[in-house]
């Protein structure tokens, strides 16, 4: 610790918007050129838009450190990367570098589809900066790594697309680099296999190795850096603990989708009645606080009836994970419950008294409609990933080992055994 | 830290107007020069019935047509050597010279995916695509060797100067390739030009036909082509027919060189923004 690895001062990237669109083909550029020509005369300049996508950006990281870097789509995170990459240049400003550096923005960069698996590897390393001896001697561990023995002979393009990603982030976790930089490579795969990145990722840093880490997998980040940025329009926002910069996140996220729920559009059925607000609360704590693992929890949904009134209210709340796998849902119709007669605004709240989820990101599905007869209803408004909200690990216990399962479930534990009297028994509590 | 003089340094900034060749680089990348080479090897002839067959069918074919409408109907004369193994000769060199300039100039945004993902000295790709040819050639060289013992047609001395015809013609091949290649990264129109401007260039070198039907006024002009030289190198190498000019090659090959070390500057200086613009 102490020596610099990444030095960055005052780097900003410019993109002129309509560089990619307008001047593709020689026809384009001829008329754009014309065109341009034509406003020219006319006295309304203003043509070349441009963008900074990054502004100014300046910071140290320290050889071993692992930093993290959070912020919402078009904050510049992958722009970031790819100067440090050495892919595209800075339009300003300058960054050191001191070490051999291993991006993965992509996991199979240059995969051939037609080329086996073992060939693949071969290339893929390559590509990666690896040298072909290297990849010799890691050769029987990356195959292992990637479970996928039996098909290392074949084709890459009979590959699910489960094991395309197996072998590829096996190559990519086998590169050992001084500095790693890593985008948001993990949000592919199975549940399980992400775990076992992330494990990878963290024995790396334990190594000693310098990594910058771009995730929207806050408990990653929090669980793995020790330090993070929060990058928003192309410039850090805030720098600090990660702890602190996810929460920092959090707080800046939330509000926001709350008051926007009401306006999204990306929203189907016919519209009788909306959700425009959707909050996880702890009970009886009516401001602030995040919900917590196997903690009580109240899912509410503001709703606005458009019509007079709305017949027999159906509601569903979905939640996936922030890799979007399902985790479980709520509705009425499991309880088969409905509301009589609804009109003008209110909430529905949904009481949970055992939150079963591991601590991370969630995202919710609302859903509202009518019954219309016997167990079918009519979708009035439903919206994908209408909220998110963060889950906290229960404060009250130490190290939790939720052993890679999706779920936590309240349970005993009970010991019978035929010498020990009397039985001992023991209270599961997270 | 005592190893601080060992660790590589990188400094990254702003892309400047000229920048060094950095030959260095290129060979701290050399195996992956060589495992692109090998991709492209591979993958060629996968998935298919006859495989590496077609590395000689394909130019066996064309000798066919050509025999077909050049010595039948056309009535071209083949400079006293029978018109199969003429044109036979002059297909090698240039079927490897016009599938070297068609992939050089199509590489970097055929590799578009690698260039947005992947930092790697760009000239790579380029390069790689052009030499990953000779393999085609090798294979469709063997054939060749067994029509001149069928027709019992003895090569001279000059067979030993064929690496260098072959290297002149990759040259010549990365010097236009080098500027397409760039170009086609922004203007996707060069894709399109490519097969005219391959095929043009092709009745403009005496693939099909000798050069004595040049007439003598334009045949210093026409001998600029620098497949030229590589051509009729080629078949005074293996059939003994006359000498090309070794002055007007000398001319021809300054020029492949000027234009191809305005071609590295060129590339140099768009790599910068390929990322942002493939």
């Amino acid at each position: 610790m102490g020596d610099i690895a990444i030095q960055v001062r005052g780097i900003s990237k410019q993109y002129s918007i309509g560089l990619y669109q307008r001047h593709d083909t020689l026809r384009d550029y001829i008329s754009h050129g014309l065109t341009s020509a034509f406003r020219r005369k006319n006295g309304s300049g203003q043509e070349q838009q441009t963008f900074w996508a990054l502004k100014d950006i300046s910071f140290d990281v320290a050889q071993g450190e692992v930093v993290g870097i959070v912020g919402g789509n078009g904050a510049g995170k992958s722009t970031l990367l790819k100067v440090l990459s050495r892919i595209t240049s800075p339009t300003e400003g300058a960054a050191k570098i001191y070490g051999r550096v291993g991006s993965l923005l992509e996991v199979g960069t240059g995969f051939h589809p037609e080329l086996t698996g073992r060939e693949n590897i071969f290339l893929n390393g390559a590509i990666l900066g690896m040298r072909k001896a290297e990849i010799q001697r890691k050769f029987d561990e990356i195959v292992a790594f990637s479970e996928i023995e039996k098909f290392i002979d074949t084709p890459v393009k009979r590959y699910s697309s489960g094991m395309y990603v197996r072998l590829a982030f096996a190559v990519a976790a086998h590169l050992e680099p001084e500095i790693l930089i890593v985008d948001e490579v993990l949000a592919v795969g199975d549940v399980a296999f992400q775990k076992k990145c992330l494990g990878t990722m963290d024995s790396v840093a334990k190594q000693g190795r310098t990594i910058l880490f771009v995730s929207h997998n806050l408990a990653a980040v929090r669980s793995l850096c020790s330090r993070a940025f929060l990058l928003m329009n192309g410039q850090i926002q805030m720098a600090g603990t990660a702890e602190e910069v996810v929460q920092q996140y959090v707080r800046i996220l939330e509000p926001d989708q709350r008051s926007l729920l009401g306006e999204r559009r990306d929203r189907s059925g016919d519209g009788t009645v909306r959700a425009i607000a959707f909050e996880a609360r702890v009970p009886d704590q009516h401001n602030g606080g995040s919900p917590r693992t196997g903690a009580p929890v109240d899912f509410i949904i503001e709703y606005n009836v458009q019509q007079d009134v709305v017949r027999r209210l159906y509601a569903q709340i979905y939640v996936t994970d922030s890799s979007g796998n399902a985790v479980f849902a709520c509705s009425t119709a499991m309880l088969n419950v409905d509301f009589a007669s609804v009109s003008g605004k209110g909430r529905l709240i949904c009481h949970i008294d055992y939150l079963p989820l591991k601590p991370g990101r969630y995202w919710v599905n609302t859903k509202l409609g009518k019954y219309s007869g016997h167990s079918r209803y009519e979708k009035a408004d439903e919206v994908q990933n209408a909220a998110s909200f963060e889950v906290l690990d229960n404060g009250d216990s130490g190290f939790i080992d939720y052993a890679n399962a999706p779920v936590v479930v309240p349970h005993q534990w009970e010991l019978s055994s035929s010498n020990t009297q009397p039985a001992a028994f023991v209270t599961s509590k997270l | 830290m005592e190893s601080t003089e060992q660790i590589p340094f990188i400094h990254i900034q702003p892309a400047r107007k000229w920048l060094s060749l950095d030959v260095g680089e290129l060979w701290v990348y050399r195996e992956l020069i060589y495992f692109l080479i090998w991709r492209d090897i591979k993958v060629r002839y996968k998935q298919t019935a006859i495989g590496a067959a077609w590395a000689i069918l394909q130019p066996l074919l064309m000798m066919v047509i050509f025999t077909l409408v050049f010595q039948y109907i056309a009535k071209i004369q083949s400079d006293g050597v029978p018109y199969p193994v003429f044109a036979y000769t002059a297909l090698l060199p240039w079927s490897f010279f016009s599938g070297a300039l068609s992939r050089c100039s199509a590489s970097v945004a055929q590799q578009a995916n690698l260039v947005s993902k992947v930092y790697f000295p760009r000239l790579i790709a380029p390069l790689s695509a052009t030499v990953s040819g000779i393999v085609d050639f090798a294979i469709s060289f063997a054939l060749l060797a067994l029509m001149l013992a069928w027709y019992g047609i003895m090569p001279t001395w000059g067979v030993l100067a064929l690496p260098v015809l072959l290297f002149l013609a990759l040259m010549t091949a990365l010097s236009v390739g080098l500027w397409l290649s760039a170009l086609h990264v922004k203007y996707h129109d060069v894709g399109h030009l490519i097969p005219f401007l391959v095929q043009m260039w092709m009745y403009a070198s005496p693939v099909a036909y000798p050069v004595s039907e040049i007439p003598e006024k334009w045949r210093l002009i026409y001998s600029l082509n620098p497949m030229v030289g590589v051509i009729e190198g080629f078949r005074w190498a293996l059939l003994g027919t006359q000498r090309p000019d070794f002055r007007v090659m000398a001319v021809s090959i300054s020029c492949v060189f000027a234009l191809l070390f305005a071609g590295v500057i060129y590339f140099k200086r768009m790599e910068r923004s390929f990322a942002d613009v493939i």
